[in-house]
């Protein structure tokens, strides 16, 4: 709370009215960290919108029938580095079932980012849900769903994430699932926190005696307490969950074949590594750029948006 | 102090019992039906009878909830579906391995993570610090059977006939064997705990290697071992080099450490003597919390590797459905971290006092 009030009174101090959403805006610009994150997420947003430009070939065609000369475990081959010209051109050559690998890994930034935003989403709002409902009406259901929530946290999360998903059955949807569901006591916490700082300030009592319902203070007093810390979260766990969907898809109960997804392309390609390593480089180095772009803009958020760092 | 330690196990039974439960719960209700969960779909309605009789999944869900508990309180972690063997069977013969991975990924992690975090925060805003946290950064993004593979690829075919080349796979060179050790010892006929303990530690070939006095499989042991143990350390190294460096950034702005370099202190010994010491609490916190990661990657690291442990086991159990030996990896998993995390609470009562009270 005194980081709260020292916040007030530098910006009471200020020039020109502080605002919220500009100041937020420039703190984050002014981390580094950020800027590449944001810049990479820019760079793999694109690329998912526009995959069916920039592939040759659907993710899922097999050029066996379409394209003269080719063949599978192709190396790559670029024309204006030198390939020659009579070899069909695959920028990263082609896989054990006669793809197009550049065009597979093309795809699968639009799948590893649905993922990402989809699992987290699901995490957050379930999360947030559990924890606002256990903050405000405390007592007994408070202790059983919290501690509920540390025995999820007990379990390392990819463990209790293959445990559900062999039980609910393999599926790029079910490790979704499983993932979110690991995920979800880390914004019940965060959410909780909040409402119980809330709970009890003046202002809340004021809002309450002014006649808000409790959904109203609910939304307009503890939720945006809370979004910044959850935001934060959110999005240093996007990078964790296309992680650790795509280690899921790689042991073979995530994404299942054909779909372009990169964990399970790898998956699917490891024994392959010893004569066409490029099945493996190509979407290992396509998920790594991924997460570390989604690690450092989770970095840039934090260190911009938590006032105790703003020295 | 016992006192603390003491009240700290009694809270964590109620999460001890809440992980049996969950893991019951993913066993036993979430399927639906085990019988065609483990059998297959093709399973007859008379073979899933007599398969649902035969493991009492047609007795009331508190009663097959207390006969788990049981079970699982004497040991008894039920057989696994594929081989008839017990699952505590297997997890004897193949923890030692992994145990063993866990040990030198974390060697490699803290022995790298926390002179680079060091580094990192003496050298503040210089290049090495920008370079070492971008490092960093990069380290916790990728995966870990990327990064395995990647190493798999450079040290055993780019290269392969240098000195620095390293096995991609298996736990010792073809030749070299790692005899168990009851028998160099000729001990045999022991038998219960003592024997349990022995080829326990047996299993680990490098610990192997040191008891039996014999440097060549202590070394070949560590070859196999050095590339499992960095694709899966790198992970928990480049979080410790973070928390070390932002721990140890705060430590360095106190008051304490401005009056030790007024007494003239040299600024490594003010670092290390002065500012390491008080830092060090949060990096002991990480690197328990980092166990449970290094057990789950234990699962890929494992797989790539391949190496026998309760990873591989476990990828196995997945490829064949083999419900049981998941679940009782998970089981003893979860309740290992527990432990572990119930370790780094003492080592904090013990490294700071006022946590005691």
């Amino acid at each position: 709370m005194a980081a709260g009030l020292d916040a007030v009174v530098v910006e009471g101090t200020a020039a020109r009215p502080a605002n919220l959403w500009r100041d937020t805006a420039a703190n984050i610009l002014r981390q580094r960290n950020a800027i590449v994150g944001l810049t990479i997420l820019v760079i793999l947003v694109l690329v998912a919108l526009f995959a069916d430009q920039l592939a040759q070939w659907a993710p899922d065609t097999v050029l066996l029938d379409k394209e003269d000369g080719v063949r599978k475990l192709m190396p790559p081959c670029v024309h204006a580095l030198g390939c020659a010209p009579t070899v069909p051109e695959h920028f990263l050559g082609t896989d054990t079932n006669v793809r197009d690998v550049w065009s597979r890994v093309i795809h699968g930034a639009r799948i590893s980012l649905q993922i990402g935003f989809i699992t987290v989403g699901f995490a957050i709002v379930l999360g947030s849900v559990i924890g606002a409902v256990s903050g405000f009406v405390g007592r007994w259901v408070d202790n059983v769903v919290m501690r509920f929530m540390d025995v999820i946290l007990a379990f390392p999360a990819l463990l209790l994430a293959i445990l559900i998903v062999t039980v609910l059955g393999s599926g790029i949807v079910n490790a979704q699932l499983a993932i979110g569901i690991v995920a979800i006591p880390v914004y019940a916490r965060i959410m909780r926190a909040s409402v119980l700082s809330v709970k009890g300030q003046d202002y809340v009592t004021a809002t309450r005696a002014l006649g808000a319902s409790e959904p109203s203070i609910l939304l307009r007093r503890v939720i945006p307490n809370a979004l910044t810390p959850i935001v934060v979260a959110g999005t240093l766990d996007i990078g964790g969950a296309v992680l650790n969907v795509a280690a899921l898809s790689f042991l073979g109960i995530g994404a299942q074949p054909p779909l372009a997804e990169w964990g399970s392309m790898i998956g699917l390609e490891r024994g392959q590594l010893f004569n066409a390593p490029w099945l493996i480089f190509a979407p290992g180095i396509a998920l790594a750029f991924t997460v570390f772009g989604f690690n450092l803009l989770g970095d840039g958020l934090r260190d911009a948006l938590d006032p105790r760092l703003n020295r | 102090m016992i006192q603390f330690i003491a009240r700290r196990l009694v809270l964590s039974l109620p999460v001890l019992f809440g992980i049996v439960f969950v893991v019951f719960v993913a066993a036993r209700v979430l399927p639906g039906d085990p019988c065609r969960a483990q059998l297959g779909e093709r399973a007859t309605a008379a073979i899933c009878l007599d398969f649902n009789h035969r493991n009492g999944y047609d007795r009331p869900i508190v009663e097959q909830f207390t006969t788990y508990l049981g079970n699982v309180a004497t040991g008894n972690l039920g057989a696994s579906t594929k081989t008839s063997l017990p699952v505590t069977q297997l997890l004897a013969e193949r923890l030692p391995v992994t145990l063993e991975l866990t040990f030198y990924a974390l060697i490699f992690a803290i022995g790298v993570g926390v002179p680079l975090g060091v580094l990192s925060a003496y050298k503040r805003n210089s290049f090495i610090d920008v370079a070492t946290m971008a490092i960093a950064n990069l380290g916790v993004s990728i995966p870990i059977f990327v990064l395995g593979l990647i190493l798999a690829y450079v040290f055993a075919i780019l290269l392969k006939g240098t000195p620095i080349s390293l096995p991609p796979s298996g736990r010792l060179t073809s030749g070299v064997t790692a005899p168990m050790l009851v028998e160099i010892w000729g001990l045999t006929t022991l038998q219960g705990p003592p024997r349990a303990i022995i080829d326990f530690l047996s299993r680990m070939y490098t610990v192997n290697g040191i008891l039996s006095l014999r440097l060549d499989l202590f070394l070949d042991a560590l070859r196999h071992l050095i590339l499992p143990a960095i694709a899966l350390g790198t992970i928990p190294l480049a979080i410790i080099a973070r928390i070390t460096r932002s721990s140890l950034l705060e430590v360095l702005g106190l008051d304490y450490v401005r009056t030790a370099r007024a007494k003239g202190l040299r600024e490594r010994s003010v670092v290390i003597r002065h500012g390491l010491r008080n830092a060090i609490l949060p990096v002991v916190t990480i690197v328990g919390l980092q166990l449970g990661g290094l057990l789950a990657g234990a699962v890929l690291t494992e797989t790539i590797f391949n190496l026998a442990g309760v990873g591989r086991a476990v990828y196995d159990a997945i490829t064949g459905r083999d419900f049981a030996v998941i679940q009782g990896f998970v089981l003893v998993t979860a309740a290992f971290y527990l432990l572990v995390n119930l370790l780094v609470d003492v080592s904090y009562a013990v490294l700071d006092p006022r946590v005691r009270a």
